[in-house]
């Protein structure tokens, strides 16, 4: 059940008059606890997420960082790890003085996350703090841990208190997988907001932090020619793609036990479903743009076991080639279990049954070794109701497609009918093209560092909602249940290809995937 | 740093020659590799003395990503009489498989007095039609940027470069009534715009700021303009009359007229100071509290006193942007509008008068 959904994020202050025409808004004073301070993810984009706020002067006044994670270490040594993933990875080179002062006085707290004495000792290294400031700071708990350890840790920092602090804003950020099924998101969210209320609870989606999602935003919603078209009088079918032309690497661990479905559709393609499919929001602050996005999801049908063969269609990889280099099927990959039925594409046709999308189809697909990196929407408009021109040696009139690119050249394309040169009327289909990177100077930052800000500002715009959580897992539970229990070979592609064959089936008569 | 280039030169030449080579160009690096595309954002005219422009050329060269994505550099030497141009194109890396590669755009156009006359039949074809352009002249020439001004949006100047400050101050005025200006002066006291609105962003402090009673601040010596900016900002945001400053030696002093009291105001020379802007902030109000933020190493040095006399320290990390970073970002600002410029330079001006 969603709970204290609709609910404002935080009571209205009022103004500070200086933050007028400032481009950065200032940050309340914070002291984040990364948990899992010293995993992959705290490193590769954590740590150095928060050097570059750092350096662009972007945290806020006070600052404090304190790790806690199982591996005992002291202090410094800590902070050492902390330098040499910043070094490693930063999207700039760090600047001495700067990551000094950044790191100077981080805290370190090792123990198991079900330890309560780790968490006596973080209250401890909090107050400290806070002593030293000379006034209460927000504390903002960071869960980069693997996702069994949420529910524990939340528990821990409701036992130790830690979850309401006086005269201070505390808030919990959980990164994905926010469960494996619907039964494990609903009961992770029963057990947070038992410990926290939700404007407090900040659930990760780094897709919504990168810009070239917020973009699509702007690109709807900034500009009155496509609204009196985004609709089902105009619009065909709508495709959405995340492929990616690598395997999955050194992460079988995780791959295999969560697969394409859970991995990037139940949460990142879901979410630019929403985008494309939402009303205008009332205005853009958390709880309206997050109500809309819910709406979308409410009217996404949930399929019944009969209905899945005719909507979902999985596959893994075969041997075959990437980059000019032969490469292994999914079966063949280090670390998965032989005979593995997980898979590694995943397409669905989805419908959005309300006044605006009745009847028309969203065919989402993910996958991986598959012919190119891309992640696309491309909406597809009805044909013109009556071809005056002859079609004699000519591609012919086909529909308007406006394709919104993500990655990785951010832009849109137009594909309009036009005349070939010459004497007879030959249309043949051209393109208009838009690129984001040919039209601004600034370098997008990093989705975490967005996310990191905005939920220290406790902006939640970008993060995902309890009953946003619920109402993907809605759509997706069906899927995943009814795919455990059929039994395998799953179909096959070759690597580097267009996916499976059997991706057609779920394409209605005339409709075709876009070539990757 | 470019990594591939392609250039055009000519002697004696004409702007529709100059043109024409730019679009050749741009044809014959796309068919070279569909990869390269033009950038299309924002046009930049420098109007520069000729014997300075590898000195500008190295400052341009610095600002990276912020580069315009067509400069159009005039060289000017009084005595010429022969058009000169040079058309480079370059992009700054190779592009990568599936990706594309910007191409940014640098025309050179060496000139003399005879044509000043028609300088904007020269500039006018060699802008991007639809772009907005940025007008900059750092070697003064003030009657040229007049001659220019129909082509542009938004003029760049330092206003600290102006020997006076108060001849700084009224012709950004001046300017700002015609077109948008962008002032590197008051881009060098954007960090401590920001972290003085941090200070006083927790709600217990937004009060505090009503009962401001002193502010002092340590610029370089030739960075006046900015300190009476960052006071102006202060007294238009915070609704404060600021009255006429008076010299004191190597500082300027007055006040300012807030709701409930007077606002003393102290703007000091910080000779040690050895880069343009400023040096130290410092903020007093009638409570007791004090809040000094003054540069550092790796950000600015925090240091408070609370109304009951504690004291704490601490870094505010931050990278120093340098003269570089200050001009890259009074590029990228032409592409925006910051209503809070214009009020600050109008109390700033009053402080003169």
């Amino acid at each position: 059940m969603a709970v204290s959904a609709g609910r404002a994020t935080e009571e209205p202050q009022a103004e500070n008059p200086l933050t007028a025409g400032l481009e950065r808004l200032p940050v309340p004073p914070t002291t984040l606890v990364i948990f899992g301070a010293t995993g992959d993810l705290a490193r590769r984009k954590l740590l150095p997420a928060l050097y570059n706020l750092a350096h662009d002067g972007a945290l806020p006044e006070r600052f404090h960082l304190i790790g806690v994670s199982r591996k005992e270490k002291a202090h410094e040594a800590y902070r050492a790890e902390c330098e040499e993933a910043i070094r490693s990875f930063s999207r700039r080179k760090p600047d001495d003085d700067v990551l000094a002062a950044l790191l100077g006085d981080v805290k370190y707290v090792p123990g198991t996350f079900d330890d309560a004495h780790v968490y006596a000792v973080l209250g401890e290294e909090l107050d400290r703090f806070e002593q030293q400031a000379g006034e209460p700071l927000n504390r903002a708990f960071y869960l980069s841990t693997a996702p069994g350890f949420f529910p524990v840790i939340v528990g821990q920092l409701g036992e130790s208190e830690l979850n309401h602090h006086e005269g201070s804003q505390v808030r919990v950020i959980i990164e994905k997988p926010f469960g494996t099924s619907l039964e494990e998101a609903r009961e992770l969210n029963r057990k947070v907001l038992a410990i926290f209320e939700e404007p407090q609870v900040f659930r990760i989606d780094h897709y919504l932090g990168k810009e070239t999602v917020q973009n699509m935003m702007a690109f709807r919603f900034a500009n009155g020619m496509f609204e009196p078209l985004w609709n089902r009088n105009y619009i065909d079918s709508v495709q959405i793609t995340a492929a990616e032309d690598i395997g999955i690497g050194s992460r079988a661990d995780y791959y295999d036990k969560a697969g394409a479905l859970r991995d990037l559709i139940q949460n990142h393609m879901l979410q630019l479903l929403c985008h494309v499919a939402m009303e205008p929001p009332v205005s853009f602050t958390a709880e309206e743009v997050r109500n809309e996005k819910v709406k979308v999801l409410q009217a996404v049908p949930h399929p019944s076991a009969a209905q899945i063969a005719g909507m979902a269609v999985r596959a893994q990889y075969t041997a075959g080639h990437a980059g000019g280099e032969d490469v292994v099927g999914y079966l063949e990959e280090d670390g998965v279990p032989e005979g593995s039925n997980t898979e590694a594409y995943a397409a669905l046709r989805l419908g959005v049954d309300n006044w605006r999308w009745a009847g028309v189809p969203f065919y989402l697909r993910t996958g991986k070794r598959l012919a190119r990196k891309v992640t696309e929407i491309a909406v597809t408009l009805k044909p013109v109701p009556h071809l005056a021109f002859s079609q004699d040696g000519s591609l012919g009139v086909q529909p308007n497609q406006l394709v919104l690119t993500l990655q990785p050249n951010e832009g849109v394309s137009l594909r309009l009918g036009a005349k070939i040169p010459g004497t007879r009327m030959i249309i043949r289909p051209v393109n208009m093209e838009f690129l984001y990177g040919t039209a601004f100077l600034s370098q997008s930052p990093e989705a975490y560092e967005r996310l990191i800000t905005d939920a220290m500002r406790g902006d939640a715009t970008l993060f995902t909602r309890n009953d946003e959580v619920e109402g993907q897992w809605m759509i997706c539970d069906p899927i995943v249940k009814a795919w455990e229990h059929e039994p395998g070979p799953l179909p096959t592609y070759e690597a580097g290809s267009q996916g499976p064959a059997e991706a057609d089936r779920l394409l209605r008569p005339g409709d075709h995937w876009r070539a990757i | 740093m470019s990594v591939s280039e392609a250039v055009w030169s000519a002697q004696g030449t004409t702007p529709d020659a100059i043109e024409a080579a730019l679009r050749g160009l741009l044809i014959e690096r796309h068919a070279e590799n569909d990869s390269y595309v033009p950038a299309r954002v924002l046009n930049m005219i420098a109007f520069v003395d000729r014997e300075w422009t590898g000195e500008i050329a190295n400052r341009l060269r610095g600002v990276g990503r912020y580069h315009a994505s067509r400069l159009l550099v005039l060289a000017y030497e009084p005595r010429r009489v022969r058009l000169d141009a040079r058309v480079m194109i370059a992009a700054e890396n190779e592009p990568a498989p599936g990706e594309l590669a910007l191409l940014r755009e640098t025309v050179v156009v060496e000139l003399g007095d005879r044509h000043l006359d028609d300088l904007l039949t020269i500039a006018d074809p060699l802008v991007v039609t639809d772009l907005p352009t940025l007008l900059w002249s750092p070697h003064g020439h003030h009657e040229i940027v007049e001659h220019l001004l129909p082509l542009a949006q938004s003029v760049l100047l330092d206003s600290v470069d102006e020997p006076d400050a108060g001849e700084a101050l009224a012709r950004a005025g001046t300017l700002a009534e015609r077109v948008y200006v962008v002032d590197l002066a008051w881009l060098r006291s954007t960090p401590w715009r920001e972290r003085v609105a941090a200070t006083f962003d927790p709600p217990p402090l937004r009060t505090e700021l009503g009962t401001l009673s002193q502010v002092d601040v340590r610029h370089h010596p030739e960075s006046t303009v900015a300190a009476m900016l960052l006071i102006g900002w202060l007294a238009s945001r915070l609704d404060w009359q600021p009255g006429p400053l008076i010299a004191h030696g190597a500082a300027l002093t007055g006040t300012a007229r807030a709701s409930r009291q007077e606002v003393n105001l102290r703007l000091e020379s910080a000779p040690e100071l050895m880069v343009r802007g400023l040096e130290d902030v410092t903020l007093e109000t009638a409570k007791g509290r004090r809040v000094q933020l003054r540069r550092g190493r790796g950000g600015l040095r925090a240091r408070v006193r609370e109304p009951r006399g504690h004291e704490h320290e601490w870094t505010i990390p931050g990278a120093s942007r340098g003269e570089t970073g200050v001009l890259g970002e009074g590029i990228r600002q032409a592409l925006l509008r910051d209503p809070t410029y214009l009020p600050a330079l109008a109390a700033a001006r009053a402080m003169l008068s």
